[in-house]
């Protein structure tokens, strides 16, 4: 295998009383994108820097390819790192730049020179070489970064938000640009970012953090039908929220009821039992108005439209349900689909596998 | 316009009581006795004046030398955080709030040959006679080190203070020991500082006059103790010449470091 793999067992990071990583265990495979998600303080970046060996874990055992690498100097690693604020060193060209890592492996200068060429191509900068760093825009400063820290061929790459400092546009081509680098590369890429988008856009896996803890982790469509708490369900994606009582049991669906004055059928990843309350969650747009389907589904619901915004690629309508509860529903627009109307009284209707207990 | 009306009250002081006066006197260099170069002419051959100043450019390189290696490991360690580096910046700038004057008895004082120094020799039972420090070049080596040293630590901290932190993980994670990172980022992005620090120590140096007057032997009279020495006598036009000589070669050391090392630009930030 060209990744290496990495696993965390039970890893904390204390910074005087304060716990910044408080017991995350995560085993990555080899060649795997995951991604640390999670809000600013979720110790996400604390446990790329624990990896990557800047920072020693409190307590817990971090091993890279079966071997443990608590204590090992970063310098003896072998991981490519790229930061946020990419840290090019100011006073080496390009070339001298990427070269940096084979210097430190005594590489011969031709060797290094074809290298380095390669490397360049691979993240389309070629001709760039004897640039200086702050002659570059910070899109091609953030490939010359991407480039130093795979030159060596590492077999696991590090990436501490690396998009955060560039606008939404130069960001989503480099999210694409990524994803073919790690398919190219073959190598294991494990990623910071507190953006959603761009987790759910390049991670084979994603780890949700919260509070030095892993919220949650599986792929990108797992975490976002179903996830298992409310902080899930809102830190990725939109939802909306109704509180219930667990009424009963279906083969397939737990019926909830109460929930804004209807009852309704859900999925749960654990089994409720019957008399709890519980939080239903459900994305906006997998909610429908009645008259728009052919096919029945599980879950209706009556409310008022009280706002209705175009946001381009859709439409998003604020609703409230008789309880007095408030719904988002999101709807594509186009010229077949009608716009509905503030004041309008209409029915939602959706199905139980898109109503998770979180 | 506003600006330069702000600063007029200061530049029309600096006119009157600097500019003016300094003029004045390196005219004399030229007007006495009567116009002429003749006492340049005399100060080309004049032994005393070139032994002076190879011993003033001497003492400037060591002391410069000194400074740079005892400052910079200082410089280093002020960047380290919380407390310790405080008080470590607290103990470099004590110097600074007591005279020279002060601070050169207080070496005789530890360095005369019933000074505190060979007291201790003696005592420890290294040395069986008291050594000669005082009134050596030695002693005013030592004594210029302490004085200026502020001088030294302070721009190189600064220069070091403004290195992203995370270049040199980013060096250490792409596999240079921290010798390596060290010698191949922290120290060339440091070099603005150093210059101006190396600078400043040894135009400082070039002017110091209370310090080797105190503390040197009869071979240790700098540009500074003949002029002041020349002035005594009454000498104007050689102590003008004399004054010449030494802002002459201050201004053209400075050309020199602005032109290999822009340390014009070490003064205001290094740019990113």
């Amino acid at each position: 295998m060209k990744g290496a793999t990495v696993s965390l067992w039970s890893v904390e990071k204390d910074y005087g009383t304060v716990g910044a990583v408080r017991g995350v265990s995560l085993d990555i495979g080899a060649g795997e994108f995951l991604t640390l998600l999670g809000p600013s303080g979720s110790g996400k970046t604390t446990t790329l820097m624990m990896i990557a060996g800047f920072e020693d874990p409190s307590n817990g055992d971090i091993a890279i390819d079966g071997h443990s690498v608590v204590g090992v100097s970063p310098h003896k690693r072998n991981i490519g790192m790229v930061f946020q604020n990419y840290a090019l060193f100011p006073h080496m060209t390009v070339a001298e730049n990427i070269a940096f890592p084979l210097k430190q492996r005594a590489i011969v200068k031709t060797e290094q020179r074809s290298r380095v060429a390669e490397v360049l191509d691979l993240v389309r900068l070629p001709g760039y070489a004897e640039r200086y760093p702050k002659q570059l825009s910070g899109g091609q400063q953030q490939r010359v970064a991407l480039a130093r820290a795979i030159v060596f061929n590492p077999r696991l790459l590090l990436m501490d938000e690396p998009l955060g400092a560039l606008d939404k546009q130069l960001r989503e081509s480099l999210q694409l640009e990524m994803r073919r680098l790690h398919a190219e590369l073959g190598i294991t890429f494990v990623y910071v970012t507190h953006d959603q988008e761009e987790a759910l856009t390049m991670s084979d896996r994603i780890a949700v953090m919260n509070e030095g803890r892993i919220a949650q982790l599986g792929r990108p469509e797992d975490l976002y039908d179903r996830p298992s708490s409310k902080f899930v369900a809102s830190f990725l994606g939109e939802s909306n929220f109704l509180s219930g009582v667990v009424h009963g049991f279906e083969p397939n669906d737990i019926v909830v009821t109460d929930c804004a004055g209807a009852m309704v059928r859900a999925v749960a990843s654990d089994r409720p039992t019957t008399g709890d309350a519980v939080t239903i969650s459900m994305r906006p747009e997998r909610l429908h108005f009645a008259d728009t389907l052919a096919t029945p589904l599980s879950n209706r619901l009556i409310a008022t439209i009280t706002d209705a915004v175009f946001v381009g690629e859709r439409c998003r309508y604020l609703l409230r349900a008789a309880d007095g509860t408030s719904l988002v529903v999101k709807e594509p627009s186009g010229s077949g689909i009608r716009r509905r109307s503030v004041g309008e009284t209409i029915e939602l209707v959706w199905g139980a596998a898109d109503t998770v207990i979180v | 316009m506003t600006p330069l009306l702000l600063t007029a009250p200061l530049l029309l002081f600096m006119l009157v009581f600097y500019t003016l006066p300094v003029l004045a006197m390196l005219l004399r260099s030229v007007s006495e006795p009567h116009w002429t170069l003749a006492n340049y002419a005399a100060l080309s051959v004049d032994t005393v004046f070139q032994n002076v100043f190879l011993t003033t450019l001497r003492t400037a390189v060591i002391v410069t030398f000194g400074c740079l290696v005892l400052g910079y490991p200082v410089a280093l360690y002020l960047l380290r955080p919380g407390r310790t580096a405080l008080n470590a910046l607290i103990v470099v700038l004590l110097p600074f709030w007591t005279s020279i004057l002060v601070r050169s008895y207080a070496w005789m004082v530890l360095l005369g040959r019933r000074g505190l120094l060979n007291e201790a020799l003696i005592a420890a039972g290294v040395i069986a006679h008291p050594l000669r420090i005082l009134n050596t070049s030695i002693a005013v080596y030592i004594a210029m080190i302490h004085i200026l040293l502020p001088y030294m630590i302070l721009p190189i901290a600064n220069a070091l203070r403004q290195i992203d932190p995370s270049l040199r993980r980013a060096a250490l994670g792409l596999g240079a020991t921290p010798a390596g990172a060290f010698r191949q980022v922290t120290l060339p992005l440091s070099m603005p500082g150093v210059a101006a620090g190396v600078l400043l120590v040894f135009v400082l140096s070039l002017g110091f006059y209370i310090t080797p007057a105190l503390l040197g032997g009869p071979r240790d009279m700098t540009v500074a103790m003949l002029i002041a020495n020349q002035v005594d006598q009454l000498n104007w036009p050689y102590a003008a010449c004399l004054s010449a000589a030494l802002l002459a070669t201050t201004l053209a050391i400075m050309a020199l470091f602005q032109k290999l090392f822009g340390v014009g630009t070490a003064f205001r930030s290094i740019e990113r």
